[in-house]
């Protein structure tokens, strides 16, 4: 049962750390904790069901509209809900952001209803083995598919000139815009890659569970919050590590302690870490040298 | 070169800056110079598009530059050394360095901008893979104006650069600036509050106090008057 439980929960975890980057980066641009992220992660599981639904397209290219309208609906946050009230107080633009929240759930009851929609079976359920741990089809894939997207991103962050342009952004926004670096650009393309990402994910959760609902974002947004905290807000690293923490010892806590502690768990371990590090595993204290 | 006219900055109900005029000619160093809060700083993010004016232009080589956007400042080649240096801490220097040449597209122009600056600032070579912020604060202020000359500007807007740092290291990054406008032509505006080092470099010096300026001239008039000598040359 640890196996199973194992590699659950790294199928588990490698979606909480999809989420995760996407609030962190977020985060690390413009200080906010996106609280729509979750539904964002919810709209973009319904653009990749409605794409295979009603529009009887594939699998892959499904999934890829869903990343994509998910990518343009983020940019469409940003540009018309949160940088209006970028220069009013913090308060206002987190405000903001849970209203956005409540309006994206609302929005996908009126447009898809508020029942649970069964998400088709695609891929079929087969068992292979890698040593101990036994992976059923569908979880090599979500695995998979997290690592390649993992890569991706960290391939644009450090090695393209928009990525770095993104680092220095998260930095220090007003050196940034010193050196030519158009920002609001860079807002703009953080928001579509953490919303692509939160896309992925929520499809991922989708075809996992085989069900999409308007509410699915709520908790999951929770969660991949804490795992963004857990591994130090603001680190794309941190996040993917925190979100895995946060999968395996979910599913071997609701195993071996009890399933309905399942949430609870993942807030103890929040606890915990933030006990022993305050900024998360990889958070750094800020210095400034003078 | 550059042309201010009457410029006025309110922060709120702050009247920052009141009818600033003061104009910059190729090939210069001005100076600004004056106390905390006099509001040069403010004159240089007007500058570089950083903070908005309520009146009065901003004209580099006969264009208006009040409205565009800094990214279309930095394209003309106006460079902002912001206070405090503000490197990338968490990019090693050579990123660091490149961020500067961000809206650049010639590959190999580049390369070699990068060998100028590393000869220019030896020392920024032997740490080029270290990050940011791990160097001393002369390094940091050697990266910071080495990443400005990599934006190939025509005007090199300095703001405090010898806040914190120890004596030698400040002679030495005020040989570079005064190299660099000697051996490149290179316009340098210079904001300060260590007004004797500036006004030794200045070909034109400008005295503000409480957003206006108070007095103007040479450098070296500036460093014989009385009153220069009194407010901030710390002279009975």
């Amino acid at each position: 049962m640890f196996l199973e439980q194992l590699s659950n929960g790294i199928a588990l975890g490698s979606l909480y750390a999809l989420t995760a980057v996407g609030y962190t980066m977020v985060y690390g641009i413009i200080r906010l904790i996106n609280f729509a992220h979750g539904d964002i992660y919810m709209m973009g599981a319904f653009f990749t069901y409605t794409a295979i639904v009603y529009f009887n397209l594939p699998l892959v290219p499904s999934f890829i509209i869903g990343m994509a309208c998910a990518a343009l609906l983020g940019v469409l946050i940003a540009k018309f809900a949160y940088t209006p009230v970028f220069k009013a107080p913090k308060i206002n633009l987190f405000l903001c952001a849970i209203g956005m929240a409540i309006f994206l759930e609302n929005f996908a009851m009126l447009l898809w209803g508020p029942e649970t929609q069964s998400f088709p079976t695609i891929i079929q359920n087969q068992i292979y083995t890698f040593g101990g741990l036994k992976f059923t089809k569908l979880q090599a894939v979500i695995l998979l598919i997290s690592i390649f997207l993992a890569l991706v991103l960290s391939y644009i962050v450090k090695k393209t000139k928009i990525g770095r342009a993104m680092r220095c952004a998260s930095q220090d926004m007003v050196a940034a815009r010193l050196m030519g670096i158009n920002t609001n650009k860079i807002v703009f393309i953080t928001f579509a890659l953490g919303s692509a990402l939160g896309a992925a994910a929520g499809t991922l959760v989708a075809m996992y569970y085989k069900a999409v609902y308007p509410m699915m974002g709520f908790s999951a947004g929770l969660k991949a919050f804490v795992a963004a905290v857990i591994g130090g807000i603001g680190s794309i690293t941190g996040a993917m590590f925190g979100g895995l923490i946060m999968g395996v010892v979910e599913s071997l806590g609701a195993a071996y302690i009890s399933s309905g502690y399942r949430d609870a768990i993942a807030f103890i371990i929040l606890i915990i870490i933030l006990l022993f590090k305050p900024t998360g595993l990889f958070g750094k204290t800020v210095k400034e040298k003078v | 070169m550059l042309e201010v006219k009457d410029l006025d900055v309110f922060y709120g109900g702050i009247h920052a800056l009141k009818g600033i005029n003061f104009e910059i000619n190729e090939g210069e160093i001005v100076t600004l110079i004056g106390s905390n809060g006099a509001g040069k700083t403010t004159i240089l993010n007007v500058i570089s598009g950083v903070v908005k004016q309520k009146n009065g232009d901003v004209i580099f080589q006969n264009e208006k530059i009040n409205n565009l956007t800094t990214e279309k400042i930095v394209e003309l080649g106006i460079i902002h050394v912001p206070e405090g240096r503000r490197i990338f801490t968490a990019l090693n220097v050579e990123e660091n360095l490149l961020m500067g040449a961000y809206l650049r597209n010639d590959k190999k122009e580049i390369q070699e901008d990068l060998e100028n600056v590393y000869e220019l600032f030896p020392r920024l070579r032997e740490r080029r893979t270290q990050m940011g912020g791990t160097l001393s604060g002369g390094e940091q202020q050697m990266l910071a104006i080495g990443r400005a000359l990599m934006s190939k500007p025509r005007l090199l807007m300095l703001d405090e650069p010898s806040m914190g740092l120890a004596p030698i290291i400040v002679q030495e990054i005020y040989e570079t600036i005064e190299k660099l406008n000697e051996e490149r032509n290179l316009t340098v505006l210079l904001v300060e509050q260590n007004a004797n080092l500036a006004l030794q470099v200045a070909h034109q010096a400008y005295v503000i106090e409480t957003g206006e300026i108070v007095l103007q001239g040479t450098g070296r008039e500036l460093l014989g008057d009385d009153r220069v000598r009194k407010a901030y040359l710390g002279e009975e």
